[in-house]
């Protein structure tokens, strides 16, 4: 297996409350190694943004991260302000999902990506100049020198959006957390940037962290996936094997959601119910009240990770149970 | 490659969606107009003035506006209009001062409370709350009279009585500007909090402080004016507006003219600059049609 560069083991999120606290991502536990893409989904407000934000030390105020995440061994919790500022671009750099807003109207290309470029790396400004073309050469741009001169409103978002993956990788990160960076994008477009992404990784050996609720979007490019639910990663394996065969009853549930072309169910499926207020979470498994499999266990105490497979991982007690028979 | 076809084009089209702004906005092209004759009339003073305007002549004293002296003399003999004309002077200079003083203390306040919010903005901006608690004449009034009468402490006092608002307008809008995405992006791409503030911050946040300014221009010379006029601003012999009304208080129910021409001076340029200001404030108006 290669080196592993983001590892994060049992990240904690917490929000304070007017009397209590809530944790909005509790005991995640993620490794991507070089060259990996892991794609981590989940419905909104499952903390995958939470999770990826962590890994900047960019965790909204007044939220307080603990646990572990070391980003090419370095240990990014508990880090003060400015040692962050350092690591950011130069050992982890972001892409988001609206690439229109993400890129400041005032300036030009050039000065926002010579902006990023100097403060991750010590290059003079001439130096990232040219960095700056040599990365837009190496995500297709066409006519990088005229692209540099203008402004993001001159800009398609597909451009934009391959603008800021320039720019990221442009700072030589080690980690690379892109954050629904197609959501915003028409499907042609978003299949090129996926391609890009790829690309990217392999080349320049870069671990991605992909975050999507777009389950296609995984099976297309990435090699492993997290499913998150409710602040906690419920599963985890290889596409393949998590795309199979889905082992918890949560994951089986949004690959059921998903149409098909053909299919002879009109009616669309869903999954009943609402994401538990996290505020206010049941005892036992956050998932029970919209699990069809509920067992008196469930509600009493939470399941562990548990494997189902090689390197699958699923947090289910009829995972654990099933486990105990083999 | 700045001047590639596309950019020709759209600076044609900027310029055809200015001329639209100019003819959709009368009051604006004449509160332009009037402003840069009053500059032309400010840097042109020696050339522009018939007389010498402190020169003292008793022959020729409240004379009535006439065909020698178009807007009559003072007391002392000298020409109003050569008077009126260096008085734009200083104005100008008042007004610009003013602004520079209270811009440059007020809008990085504001930038900087605004940015970085909690402990640091609530001493920054209770600090400036402070110089607002005051009512808006009687501050300056009290500086003037703690570091002595006379032109430089009268701007210094109007500085520090109009900066907090600079302050308050910069930190609304860059709490609205901090929440935009780029500046997250910039964060998250190792940017520093200096850097973020001065090159993404400030030029997006700037529009409301600057159309501040241009309204104020107006105000800090009424209020010069007003300072020159209760005798705690310029004094003789520097020609201001506010200053040759003070001194002709006496006269000026006998003497009109001592009074109504630096009176009017002010009026048109206060309403000239304000005018200006209406029309900045709509150009920058994203609502307009972007022109910037």
């Amino acid at each position: 297996m290669s080196e592993t560069v983001l590892n994060m083991r049992n990240l904690r999120v917490t929000y304070p409350k007017l009397s209590s606290k809530v944790d909005v991502v509790r005991n995640c536990s993620l490794q991507v190694g070089q060259g990996e893409i892991l794609g981590l989904v989940g419905e909104s407000g499952s903390g995958k943004s939470m999770t990826a934000m962590s890994c900047l030390g960019l965790v909204p105020k007044p939220g307080r991260i603990s646990g572990e995440i070391e980003v090419g061994g370095q240990q990014i919790v508990g880090r003060s302000e400015s040692q962050l500022s350092e690591f950011r671009g130069g050992l982890s750099a972001m892409i988001f999902q609206n690439p229109m807003t993400a890129l400041n109207p005032f300036l030009n290309i050039s000065d926002q990506m010579a902006d990023a470029i100097v403060s991750s790396r010590p290059l003079s400004r001439s130096e990232a100049m040219s960095e700056s073309l040599a990365a837009l050469h190496a995500v297709y741009i066409p006519n990088a020198e005229a692209c540099l001169a203008k402004y993001p409103h001159q800009l398609s978002g597909g451009q934009l959006q391959r603008v800021m993956i320039a720019m990221a990788i442009a700072c030589k990160p080690r980690l690379l957390i892109a954050d629904e960076p197609t959501t915003a994008l028409d499907v042609t477009i978003q299949a090129q940037v996926l391609l890009l992404i790829r690309e990217l990784a392999s080349e320049m050996k870069l671990a991605v962290l992909f975050i999507t609720h777009d389950l296609s979007v995984v099976a297309s490019i990435c090699d492993r996936v997290a499913v998150m639910y409710a602040g906690e990663i419920i599963e985890s394996g290889p596409v393949a094997d998590v795309f199979k065969a889905p082992a918890h009853p949560y994951t089986r549930k949004l690959f059921s959601t998903v149409p098909t072309l053909g299919s002879k169910n009109k009616q669309l499926e869903y999954i009943p119910g609402q994401v538990p207020d996290m505020s206010n979470l049941p005892a036992g498994c956050a998932f029970q009240s919209r699990c069809d499999v509920a067992m008196d266990q469930c509600r009493d105490s939470a399941p562990n990770l548990s494997a189902s497979g090689p390197g699958h991982l699923a947090a289910c007690h009829l995972v654990a149970s099933h486990e105990d028979m083999n | 490659m700045s001047t590639s076809l596309p950019s020709v084009a759209n600076r044609s089209l900027r310029i055809e969606k200015f001329r639209f702004f100019l003819s959709s906005n009368v009051l604006f092209v004449f509160g332009a107009v009037i402003f840069s004759l009053i500059i032309v009339l400010a840097i042109f003073a020696p050339y522009l003035a018939p007389y010498d305007p402190v020169k003292i002549n008793f022959s020729e004293k409240l004379v009535a506006p006439g065909l020698t002296h178009l807007m009559g003399t003072d007391e002392l003999g000298r020409d109003i209009l050569s008077r009126v004309i260096y008085g734009a002077r200083t104005s100008l200079v008042i007004g610009i001062t003013v602004l520079i003083l209270s811009i440059s203390v007020g809008v990085p306040i504001g930038l900087v409370a605004g940015y970085f919010g909690g402990r640091i903005d609530t001493i920054l901006m209770r600090v400036s709350d402070v110089f607002l608690a005051f009512p808006p004449l009687l501050l300056p009034i009290a500086i003037t009279a703690a570091l002595g009468a006379g032109l430089f402490n009268a701007m210094m006092a109007l500085a520090i009585s109009w900066f907090p608002w600079y302050a308050r307008i910069m930190r609304s809008s860059v709490l609205a500007i901090r929440k935009e995405l780029y500046i997250d992006a910039a964060r998250a791409m190792g940017v520093g909090h200096g850097r973020i503030m001065i090159r993404h911050a400030l030029p997006n946040a700037s529009t409301p402080a600057i159309v501040q300014a241009s309204m104020d221009f107006g105000y800090t010379i009424l209020a010069a004016a007003s300072l020159s006029f209760i005798g705690i601003g310029a004094r003789p012999p520097t020609i201001e507006w506010g200053l040759m009304v003070a001194l002709s208080r006496s006269k000026f129910l006998d003497f009109w003219w001592t009074a109504a021409f630096p009176g009017f001076a002010i009026f048109v340029t206060v309403l000239a600059v304000n005018l200006l200001g209406d029309g900045i404030r709509d150009l920058l108006d994203p609502k307009h049609g972007d022109l910037s």
